[in-house]
């Protein structure tokens, strides 16, 4: 049945009268409009879903508005302010992390998660946050080497 | 004499340094004899529009699904140009705005595509030039361009720029512009590289996909799918779906849908429909597929021959016969099939994520009953193809339902129907027997492959005698002129058949190698003339640092080449192997391609390197399993695509060859992956594994066979 719920999404408060079990992608793509989070799995096997939610990466398509309610949800759409990208966005495009571009939101997300928690990753540890996050292109070298260059541990020359 | 016509269509502008400028209208004729023709125009205008603001649109019928087309066309056209690269704007795979096209596949963009775009930039650029040349009062060879702007050398004042000379109109014809091509010496932006285009609207989410349009009114369709390939509806009740508040239920020939203008309520509707399915035979299945392609296969088609098998056979002191088999491999695009239609009376419009968007136009159309020209597909970013969007069942079942329901209607599928429509890389064996001379020299080479086709069969080696042969007709993979072979259909997979031909050459090579005592290096260069091949697979194991070693040697370094879609690759690379799990670990790869002239060379690089990794995929755990019609695997969490542990450090390294056309790069490095890592497993083990994938079970079984102990490295 439906519930008032209120959240943030990108810094701004959304109250929406829905049914708590309904998954977050659902709402992103749909009520919200924010289509940068993408639908590939519907099952929390892909990652191109990921969004932060209280600075945790989540998979929105198994998670359920109950557990958003009073959060702060972050989308890609949220990361860069006034049209300047954020260092991992710069990054990705520095270095050519993305191809098809569909896995690059969830991509960019857990590795904000990442490094918000741990700003100088080995590349071994950036390998195992993203190891659930699917590319089908096969970027994923050039996606590790912009996540270092991100964090400043090491860009490769 | 002159008709009016011809008149009117003439126009003199005046003095160009001592010449007449005599402009001519474009043949009206050209766009309709190139839906016709099925051949890119002449017309310059049907690729570029110079726009009041001196920014270039460039219109083309390819579409970019991550392959970085996008980039290298707008390099293409800049460079003929004369224009700097941020000015240009891509518009790709709108029907209604860009040159027709066949759809983007087969590594063609920059080969087939390429020259008719530069060739209308450069033709664009003489124009203006000669334009110039009357507004500055100047001749011709006094001007240069630069960034869309033309100047007289010397005096950089006396300008004019692109967007001053066209005056927001298209560009007519000067009778004595020579459009000259540009050479490789004088390029300014080919041949460099450049960042993606689409790099800054896909990080930050703007970039839009088929699933992410939105129109007023519409509603998310949910399809009834059957349970397997050919089962049949026998029953159906959609009664509790009906009862839901809003859901409009669809039933029209073989199509059964539920909509509603919220996706989830769709998705529940769906849930609410019963029905009942003929069941279908459980037969070929994932292991008895092999015999039947073989039994299935009506005749053998030799696509080529040399001298006498028999004579080889009695020159041969060695005989080695073996059967490489290969399952079918699903695309598995991040995005899934997605369409969003809207029909009137009169036309309709759709946006889908397609790789033919003229060729699904005109499917469309027919299924609508609409000439071609009331059809416009919009193409919006494709999340991946790798051959599998050359299908477009999403787009005509959108089609259909709109017209149906008045409103617009969005199809995508979810993760389990795209893998259930999914037209598999298909399922194929190989049969060869070779044979070595004393010398070690290979003088029989008897080849039949079943399944797939010949792409790839054909390599490069001396053999004397020796025939091919393929059992399927040279389709890109269309089952239905193969009737019965394939329990499903099968479609074009990042180089179609190549993948299996590759595997198979590249194996028998390698064991006769070993059998003949012989470095495969040595081996291979042994019975290759071919000046490139020898030139790229000498690139390849310089930047290895190759050291000539008899398998099985230890160390687990494998290689392969081949020649696709017009360019070369070689590949070489280090695997290990965990003996008690089987489990192979691929570490590095170094990747040698000759490819002609090279566009973009990180986008070359980029292509290189996901081809590489995304063959580990089909080498080491893809495999779709099915019992007849029924598709067992519909979800990433029983079929694996390479994740980041699986993926190795890819070495790039481009063959530089500018003096020949651009030819494919996206293809040729995914088809040495499955024997490179196949001939490393032996290299390192002394076991040979001739079915792709080479799971965990398969290594693990292999080695219990294999009695050739390791010889240790070095």
């Amino acid at each position: 049945m439906a519930q008032k719920l209120e959240f943030r999404v990108n810094g701004r408060t959304v109250r929406i009268e829905l049914d708590p079990q309904r998954a977050l992608l659902g709402v992103l793509r749909g009520p919200l409009a924010l289509t940068g989070t993408k639908y590939g799995c519907g099952e929390g096997l892909c990652g191109a879903c990921t969004v932060l939610l209280d600075g945790q990466a989540v998979r929105s398509c198994m998670t359920p508005l109950a557990a958003v309610d009073g959060k702060d949800v972050l989308t890609i759409e949220g990361l860069s302010r006034d049209g300047k990208l954020d260092a991992l966005q710069e990054a990705f495009v520095e270095h050519g992390g993305l191809q098809c571009g569909y896995c690059t939101s969830g991509m960019i997300l857990t590795a904000t998660a990442l490094l918000r928690a741990t700003p100088h990753p080995s590349r071994d540890a950036i390998r195992q946050a993203l190891e659930r996050n699917l590319c089908r292109c096969a970027a994923h070298q050039r996606i590790l080497d912009a996540v270092l260059g991100a964090s400043g541990a090491g860009v490769r020359p | 004499m002159s008709t009016p016509t011809q008149v009117s269509r003439r126009e003199f502008i005046g003095m160009a340094g001592g010449g007449i400028v005599v402009l001519v209208g474009f043949s009206a004729l050209d766009g309709i004899a190139q839906e016709r023709r099925f051949s890119y125009p002449t017309d310059p205008n049907a690729y570029l529009v110079i726009g009041d603001d001196g920014r270039i649109t460039v219109l083309t019928g390819k579409i970019e699904m991550g392959q970085g087309v996008v980039t290298s066309l707008a390099q293409m056209a800049a460079e003929e140009l004369g224009v700097d690269l941020a000015t240009i704007d891509m518009v790709m795979g709108d029907t209604d705005r860009c040159p027709w096209d066949m759809g983007t596949f087969g590594s063609l963009t920059t080969r087939m595509f390429g020259p008719a775009l530069r060739a209308a930039a450069a033709e664009a650029r003489a124009i203006l030039v000669s334009l110039a040349a009357v507004r500055l009062g100047v001749a011709k060879r006094r001007l240069t361009v630069r960034s869309g702007s033309v100047s007289v050398i010397g005096e950089p004042v006396r300008s004019v720029t692109y967007a001053q000379l066209a005056r927001g109109k298209g560009l007519r014809k000067v009778v004595d512009a020579r459009a000259v091509l540009r050479n490789a010496a004088q390029f300014r932006i080919m041949s460099h590289s450049a960042q993606r285009l689409d790099g800054r609207e896909k990080v930050t989410g703007e970039a839009r996909y088929a699933a992410d349009i939105r129109l007023p009114g519409m509603l998310y369709a949910r399809i009834l799918r059957p349970p397997a390939h050919g089962a049949k509806l026998v029953h159906l009740d959609t009664f509790a779906a009906e009862a839901m508040k809003g859901v409009i239920v669809i039933h029209k020939e073989d199509l059964v849908a539920v909509l509603h203008e919220d996706e989830l309520a769709a998705d529940q509707a769906r849930a609410k429909l019963s029905a009942q399915w003929s069941s279908v035979p459980p037969q070929p299945d994932t292991e008895s597929i092999f015999e039947h392609l073989v039994s299935a296969t009506q005749a053998l088609h030799e696509v080529a021959a040399q001298g006498d098998l028999s004579s080889g056979r009695r020159q041969a002191e060695r005989i080695f016969q073996m059967e490489y088999r290969k399952g079918y491999v699903a695309h598995a695009p991040l995005e899934p099939h997605a369409a969003l239609a809207q029909v009137s009376a009169t036309g309709a419009t759709v946006w889908a994520s397609t790789q033919t968007p003229f060729p699904t136009r005109d499917r469309i159309a027919k299924v609508l009953g609409f000439e071609p020209k009331h059809v416009r597909v919009i193409t919006p970013f494709l999340g991946g193809g790798f051959g599998g969007k050359s299908a477009d069942r999403q787009a005509l079942e959108a089609a259909r339902l709109a017209a149906t329901c008045g409103r617009p209607v969005q199809v995508a599928w979810d993760r389990r129907e795209e893998f259930f429509y999914d037209r598999f890389d298909p399922a194929a064996v190989v049969k060869l027997v070779s044979g070595l001379d004393r010398e070690g020299h290979i003088v029989l080479w008897d080849y039949s492959v079943y399944g797939t086709g010949e792409r790839g069969a054909i390599h490069l080696y001396q053999v004397p005698n020796l025939a091919i042969r393929t059992g399927v007709a040279p389709v890109y993979g269309d089952a239905a002129q193969s009737p019965g072979l394939h329990p499903f259909e099968v479609g074009p997979w990042r180089a179609p058949g190549a993948n299996m031909n590759v595997f198979a050459i590249e194996s028998q090579m390698d064991l006769m190698a070993a059998a003949a005592g012989v470095d495969p290096v040595t081996f291979r260069l042994r019975h290759l003339k071919d000046r490139r091949m020898r030139k790229v697979l000498q690139t390849a194991v310089a930047s290895f640092r190759w050291r000539p070693a008899v398998g099985p040697s230890g160390r687990g370094i494998g290689l392969a080449c081949s020649t696709d879609a017009g360019s070369y690759v070689a590949s070489v690379g280090e695997i290990s192997v965990e003996r008690s799990s089987g489990r192979v670990s691929v570490s590095r790869v170094v990747c040698a391609e000759d490819l002609g002239l090279v566009v973009n060379p990180e986008g070359a690089r980029m292509q290189i390197e996901g081809a590489t990794t995304m063959g580990i995929g089909y080498t080491l755990t893809e495999e779709v399993r099915f019992r007849g019609g029924e598709i067992l695997d519909h979800s990433f969490a029983s079929y694996q695509i390479p994740t980041f542990s699986a993926a190795p450090r890819v070495e790039a390294v481009l063959v530089p060859h500018q003096d020949l056309p651009a030819q494919g790069g996206g293809e040729p490095p995914i088809t040495t992956v499955g024997a490179m890592v196949a001939n490393a497993i032996f290299d390192s083990t002394g076991a040979r594994l001739s079915r792709l994938p080479m799971t965990p079970e398969r290594i693990v079984a292999a080695l219990a066979k294999s009695a050739a102990p390791a010889r240790g490295a070095g």
